[in-house]
């Protein structure tokens, strides 16, 4: 089974090329994509110096577009898996067995890697923790299936999920709650794996108060209006 | 009763929209599909300003007692149904634009690796 790693990167000059040899490293049956969401920077020279498919956007279309666009090339080249890690070092990808292993074994379509199961050393300022947990009540509601991290990004996808995401995938910023309510009400199996996180390597978080305070508020709104909505597209695998 | 002077302003200004609005047309600057709200909401008004009874009877069957801001509320509400149209128009644009952008990227890609294949 092919697999490849979807790394959407805005303006990661400094990091990027050591994900993609860590990602090389724990895994060298991995192809690297790496979506470049607009980047002022050099993000988009690094990665392709490491040997990593390039996929330059014209502008800014935020992560849930550049995921989307990982996943297209994903479904077009016939990838079977496809994981998604993030540009700034918070993903350990000696870590991916762990994320692949409902994937390889069949019992899932899309994997999350959870900061809250198993043992928890996800250090994050407090509203940011009630805030996650939060979601994580609310989404695990409305799928019917206990989840405990729905938003992080650190995420598996098999086959069904790239064919129906590279159609369907919520776009914008925080996209990763909704798309678990999408992948949920499509019927792609969802299961949850405990990883740890590390700090980023570089960079802050691209979340200010206001910021996040508009973004929950956006997201409880699509959830639930999500409820509401019939699946874009079938399921299916071509 | 609407006061005339109130009926024949509104009913100019109603005949001016509808004007703007057929010239947009006409030099193509504006498209059918965005300007038949436009259109019913000049027709509307002006129906409602040149028949003054028919004004008078639906402003009282709501219980507006001065006419004229039944005449506001309709033009309020047609202008709220335009903005709303504008919404979903944007909101379209902006999920094609994203897909374009999208195929742009995946293509360029397949065009680059084709370069350096030949």
């Amino acid at each position: 089974m092919r697999k490849i790693a979807i790394v959407p990167a805005l303006n990661e000059e400094r990091s990027i090329a050591a994900v993609i040899a860590e990602i090389r490293a724990a895994d060298p049956g991995f192809e690297v994509v790496v979506i470049d969401d607009g980047s002022t920077d050099r993000t988009a020279a690094r990665a392709a110096e490491q040997g990593a498919h390039v996929l330059t956007l014209p502008f800014n279309l935020g992560i849930g577009g550049a995921v989307q666009t990982g996943l297209q090339y994903a479904r077009e080249h016939d990838f079977g898996i496809a994981v998604q890690i993030d540009a700034d070092g918070q993903h350990d990808p000696t870590q991916l067995p762990q994320l692949l292993a409902p994937l390889v074994a069949g019992e899932a379509d899309v994997v999350v890697g959870s900061r809250f199961l198993g043992e928890r050393n996800y250090k994050a300022p407090f509203v940011r923790r009630v805030g996650i947990r939060l979601f994580a009540a609310i989404v695990s509601a409305v799928v019917g299936q206990p989840l405990t991290d729905t938003s992080s990004s650190f995420r598996a996808y098999g086959r069904r999920a790239i064919v129906y995401f590279a159609r369907d995938y919520p776009h914008g910023f925080v996209e990763s709650v909704e798309a678990t309510v999408i992948a949920s009400r499509c019927g792609l199996r969802l299961k949850e794996v405990p990883v740890v996180m590390r700090q980023r390597l570089m960079g802050q978080s691209s979340l200010t108060l206001p910021l996040s305070i508009y973004y929950s508020i956006k997201v409880l709104v699509a959830v639930f209006v999500g409820i509401f909505r019939r699946s874009a597209y079938e399921l299916k695998e071509d | 009763m609407t006061p005339l002077r109130v009926s024949i302003f509104a009913a100019i200004a109603a005949l001016i929209l509808l004007a703007v609005v057929f010239e947009l047309m006409r030099s193509r600057r504006l498209q059918e599909r965005y300007a038949l709200l436009w259109l019913l909401t000049g027709l509307v008004v002006f129906v409602l300003a040149v028949w003054r009874s028919l004004l008078g009877w639906a402003a009282g069957a709501v219980g507006i007692s001065y006419p004229p801001s039944a005449l506001f509320v309709l033009a309020s509400f047609f202008i709220l149904v335009v903005l709303l149209h504008y919404s979903t128009v944007i909101s379209r644009l902006s999920e094609q634009n994203t897909a374009l952008a999208q195929r742009l990227a995946l293509l360029e890609h397949e065009l680059e690796q084709e370069r350096s294949r030949a």
